[in-house]
């Protein structure tokens, strides 16, 4: 079974306020405010890690849940997050040039 | 010997809102005249300009004001289009030229969005606001139709000087902000002062039974007050720069919740 990747699209543009989350589509100005869950996947995705790595490490020890649901879970919200433009999805790892913090400032 | 040259007096004007006067040509004296009337307090005949705008004036089409205003940049040219006219602007020749029939709602929505443009690469916006000032500080009412920025301008005591009832123009200055009078009317259809004051404080409107002022997380401060900002740009430069802006404005000025009954009481909460 092939892994799966994930990056922050670096056009968008994002901050957190006292532990929110908030980004902006710089295409259509859209605005999210992402939730734990999310916002946990956003700061991890450095294109670099796994999503079953990201899991284990990230989301597991914070929800308490079994990995193989938190996967399928991830793996149904990185895809939503793509389809808004938020995060970017490969098979292959992807270069990254937004800040390792998460926040495009 | 008869005089064989005339000297032709210019038809243009100078627009200044927020301070940044937009010099403004036509070749028609009636546009002219109708300009100093839509902007009066705000123009002048003469002086140094930021941007200068010919304007082509043309026949009546079937122009659809309601059409979705599109701001796009290509290889360092604005174009600026709705239904009722056309824009382009070039910033670094500071020159542009628009397009429509003679009619002051159209250069309007082009000044707007030019502004827009200008503020979002300083740090500052128009925002959908009454704003006035009081006692020398400057208090933004921001809401969707119908919230109260025009009931909220109507109850203001004689001591309130308003700026505006409808888009309040907010320019970065220092640590702070200040707000700028601005031509830009709502309902009251009175054009705000020429002044300015610094910002003291932002209050999101609501109606109700009483009066209240209650403060707001800096999440829902910040959403609020992105959700009341006037931006029309395809761009992602100037969208992740507004976006920003809204933030530093939140970090440096409050935000509060003012719950109001429609009547003069409520200015007694203000100031």
């Amino acid at each position: 079974m092939s892994r799966l990747y994930v990056a922050r699209n670096p056009r968008v543009a994002a901050r957190s306020l006292d532990g929110e989350m908030m980004i902006m589509s710089g295409q259509d100005s859209t605005l999210f405010t992402l939730n734990r869950t999310a916002t946990i996947l956003w700061q991890s995705a450095d294109g670099a890690t796994p999503l079953d790595e990201i899991v284990e490490h990230k989301i597991c020890g914070e929800f308490e849940v079994e990995p193989a649901e938190a996967l399928r879970d991830a793996e149904t919200l990185a895809r939503e997050l793509a389809g808004h433009g938020i995060l970017q999805i490969s098979e292959q790892p992807i270069p990254q040039r937004t800040a390792p913090s998460g926040e495009s400032r | 010997m008869p005089q064989l040259t005339t000297e032709i007096e210019p038809l243009s004007l100078v627009i200044d809102i927020g301070g940044m006067p937009v010099r403004v040509n036509t070749a028609d004296a009636g546009f002219l005249r109708l300009l100093q009337d839509r902007y009066s307090g705000y123009v002048r005949s003469s002086g140094w300009s930021e941007i200068e705008f010919d304007v082509d004036l043309v026949s009546p089409a079937t122009p659809d004001p309601a059409a979705d205003v599109r701001v796009t940049s290509l290889q360092g040219r604005w174009t600026l289009t709705r239904g009722d006219f056309h824009a382009e602007w070039e910033p670094a020749a500071r020159r542009g030229r628009i397009r429509q029939t003679a009619n002051p709602y159209s250069i309007d929505a082009v000044l707007r969005i030019v502004h827009t443009l200008v503020l979002a690469r300083q740090g500052g916006f128009l925002l959908h606001s009454a704003s006035a000032i009081r006692n020398g500080k400057a208090f933004l009412f921001a809401g969707v139709s119908e919230a109260g920025k025009t009931t909220i301008s109507r109850l203001a005591p004689a001591d309130v000087t308003l700026l505006t009832d409808e888009i309040s123009y907010v320019r970065k200055q220092g640590d702070g902000y200040v707000a700028f009078g601005t031509p830009f009317t709502g309902e009251l259809a009175k054009l705000g002062e020429n002044v300015s004051a610094p910002v003291s404080a932002l209050y999101l409107l609501a109606k109700g039974r009483e009066n209240r002022i209650e403060t707001v997380a800096p999440g829902e401060a910040t959403r609020s007050l992105l959700a009341n900002l006037l931006f029309f740009a395809e761009d992602e430069e100037l969208v992740q720069a507004i976006f920003h802006s809204a933030f530093e404005f939140v970090s440096r000025i409050p935000v509060r919740r003012l719950t109001f009954f429609p009547d003069a009481r409520v200015w007694e909460l203000i100031g």
